[in-house]
This record gives structure tokens, C-alpha cells and sequence, in this order.
């Protein structure tokens, strides 16, 4: 099974439930609480995931290591290493 | 680390470790990575070698090869050249064809990838056996240097629609410094059918898809070329639709 095919499952599911519950499709005479709590859901969840995901992203941009002592280090290695081949004949 | 040892009880063992490094006009470069290569591996005691695969450079990097392998020997160091630029899937094929180790490493030679991790690399598959242990920017103490906040968060937000499309149970999808068992390699180019970026991320999707165990080690990606860098529209958009495509077919 494809990310695809698994997603579009998901969604089916997850959305028959819903119409189920929001237009009471198989006249289960639910409470009206359940059809008022569930009728918005699927904006609720998509503004929650956009929240989620900005505020993810954000933190790991935040949070993303700057790595300045591994700059440091490299330009002496470099240095190093030019010395370094110069002397074993390397012509650059 | 524990203190080095004067004898070198690695070099007993049977494994072999090829690096395939494919160039493009990287005569500066070069010398450089190969030095770093040869520190950090006659350190730490491993078989290796290194096998130079130059796509036809107009500025000379198969001649300063040639020159590296009259320093370092040319059981060290495999030139395997082609005349022009073709794909980085087709150089690993090529590169491996030669290759005597049982573990292929694959890199970039421009120095954003540093050899001192090889050593954690090795490590790390030896303690779980993985099949592949990937370089991962975006946990533990990896990190990034040189790169600006816009950079920063283009690539963590590709980073998080990935990880949610995918799932690929590996932090750094994009990444290109790699250990890999040969076999597993061999198996996954052959599948393998995109390009750039999204190659990478492949890569790591079908090793999942095939039951290949993943590592992760943290490393520093040091970029000295920012201003000549890549990460353009044009690149955005070929991520996405690689995204997409991958996302639909696996």
C-alpha cells in the first residue's frame, strides 16, 4: 500500500464517521451534542494541525545547531593540510 | 574515546570500507578530503580506499587525483572517471563496480561533510549491524554552519512535510553522508529512479520499504559555498514534485 492509498483510507474512514454522526445517516437519533461537537471537527483538526506544525517547525528552526567550533576546526585543518601536501609534492 | 592503541586491532578485521567520492570541479577540494580521509582512517585503523569518480571536470580534478594517487598509492586511491556529468545514482553504480570493500561510504567532496564522523559511522553499525547508518543534521548535536534563517527554515519545513507525507522513520531524508553495507547499495540503486535531493530521500524510503535497518549519527554539515548555493525556486519545486512523486508510488 502506497503513503497515497494509506492516506486516502484514512480519510475515507475518518470522514464517513463524521458524516455519519454530523447528518445522522443511519437515523441513530444520537444525542444533538454529538452531532454539534462533531459537525465543525474537521476544521477544528486542520486549524490544530496548522497550529502544530508551525509551532514544530518554528522550535526547530530555533533550535537548529549553529556549528561554529566544526568551522573553526576545518579552516586549521585545511591550513594543515595544504602544508601538509605541499611538503609530500602535491602541486596546486 | 577510549586512548588510541599503538597496535591497530582494526586492521585485523575482514571489513573493508570504499568511499565513493563523485566530483564535479572540485580541484581544490579534493587534496583536501583526501588528506582528512587518509588522517582519520590511518587513526583509526580500517581497511579502506578511496575511488574518485570525476565527471569529465573542466578545471582539472582528475589530474590533481592523479597526483594524490602517485602520494597516497593507487591501492588507496581508484580513479574511476567518465566523460561527461551524468547522475549521482549511475556514479555510485559505476564507483561500486570496482569496489573491493564490503561497506560503501558516500559523501560530498566539497568539505561540508567532515571524515572525523566515519569513525561514528562505523561505530554505530557495528553496534546495531545496520544496514545503513545515515548523517543526520536535524538531531543530537548535529547541526549547520553558514546557513541563513531562510535556509534554516526551508529546510526544516521540507524536513517536517516530508516526515509527515513519508513517514520514513529517519530524521535527515535529505542528507547524503552515508555508510552503507555494499549489497544493500547495490539493491537500492538498482530501484532507485529520482534525481538531486529527493535521490537521497528515496533511498532511505525503500530501505524501509525493504526491511533495512536505518542508524543515525548526529553530524556538523559545515557550508563554505553558501554564496554559490543552490536552493533556489527551481529546487523547491523539483523537491516537491520529488516529494510527490514518492508520496503516490511507494
Amino acid at each position: 500500500m502506497t503513503k497515497l492509498v494509506e492516506w486516502l483510507l484514512g480519510v475515507s474512514l475518518v470522514g464517513a464517521a463524521w458524516a455519519l454522526v454530523s447528518f445522522d445517516l443511519l437515523d441513530l437519533s444520537l444525542p444533538q451534542t454529538y452531532r454539534e461537537v462533531a459537525w465543525p471537527m474537521p476544521l477544528y483538526l486542520l486549524v490544530s494541525f496548522g497550529c502544530f506544525s508551525l509551532a514544530t517547525v518554528g522550535y526547530r528552526v530555533a533550535t537548529f545547531n549553529d556549528c561554529d567550533e566544526a568551522a573553526k576546526e576545518l579552516m586549521e585543518q585545511i591550513k594543515e593540510a595544504k602544508e601538509d601536501l605541499r611538503k609530500r609534492g602535491l602541486k596546486m | 574515546m577510549a586512548s588510541r592503541k599503538t597496535s591497530h586491532p582494526n586492521r585485523d578485521s575482514e571489513d573493508k570500507y570504499s568511499i565513493l567520492l563523485p566530483t564535479y570541479n572540485e580541484r581544490e577540494n579534493l587534496p583536501l578530503i583526501v588528506w582528512l580521509l587518509v588522517k582519520y582512517f590511518g587513526e583509526s585503523g580500517y581497511n579502506y580506499e578511496i575511488i574518485v569518480i570525476d565527471d569529465g571536470s573542466p578545471d582539472g580534478t582528475l589530474e590533481v587525483a592523479k597526483q594524490l594517487q602517485k602520494i597516497y598509492g593507487e591501492d588507496k586511491i581508484l580513479l574511476r572517471p567518465r566523460a561527461t556529468k551524468l547522475g549521482l545514482g549511475t556514479a555510485y553504480i559505476h564507483g561500486m563496480k570496482h569496489a573491493t570493500g564490503n561497506f560503501i561510504i558516500i559523501m560530498d567532496a566539497d568539505l561540508s561533510h567532515h571524515p572525523k564522523f566515519i569513525p561514528e559511522f562505523i561505530d554505530k553499525q557495528k553496534e546495531g549491524n545496520y544496514d545503513l547508518v545515515s548523517g543526520t543534521r536535524y538531531q543530537g548535536n548535529g547541526g549547520v554552519y553558514g546557513w541563513d534563517l531562510r535556509r534554516k527554515l526551508i529546510s526544516r519545513g521540507a524536513n517536517f512535510l516530508s516526515q509527515v507525507l513519508l513517514r520514513p522513520g529517519a530524521s535527515d531524508l535529505t542528507g547524503s553522508f552515508r555508510l552503507y553495507k555494499k549489497s544493500v547499495l547495490e539493491s537500492l540503486v538498482e530501484r532507485c529512479v529520482s534525481k538531486g535531493y529527493v535521490f537521497q530521500m528515496e533511498m532511505i524510503v525503500r530501505a524501509r520499504q525493504l526491511n533495512y535497518t536505518v542508524g543515525e549519527v548526529p553530524i556538523s554539515f559545515v557550508d563554505r559555498v553558501y554564496g554559490e548555493s543552490k536552493l533556489g525556486g527551481n529546487e523547491i519545486v523539483s523537491f516537491a514534485k520529488g516529494l510527490i512523486t514518492l508520496f503516490a508510488t511507494t
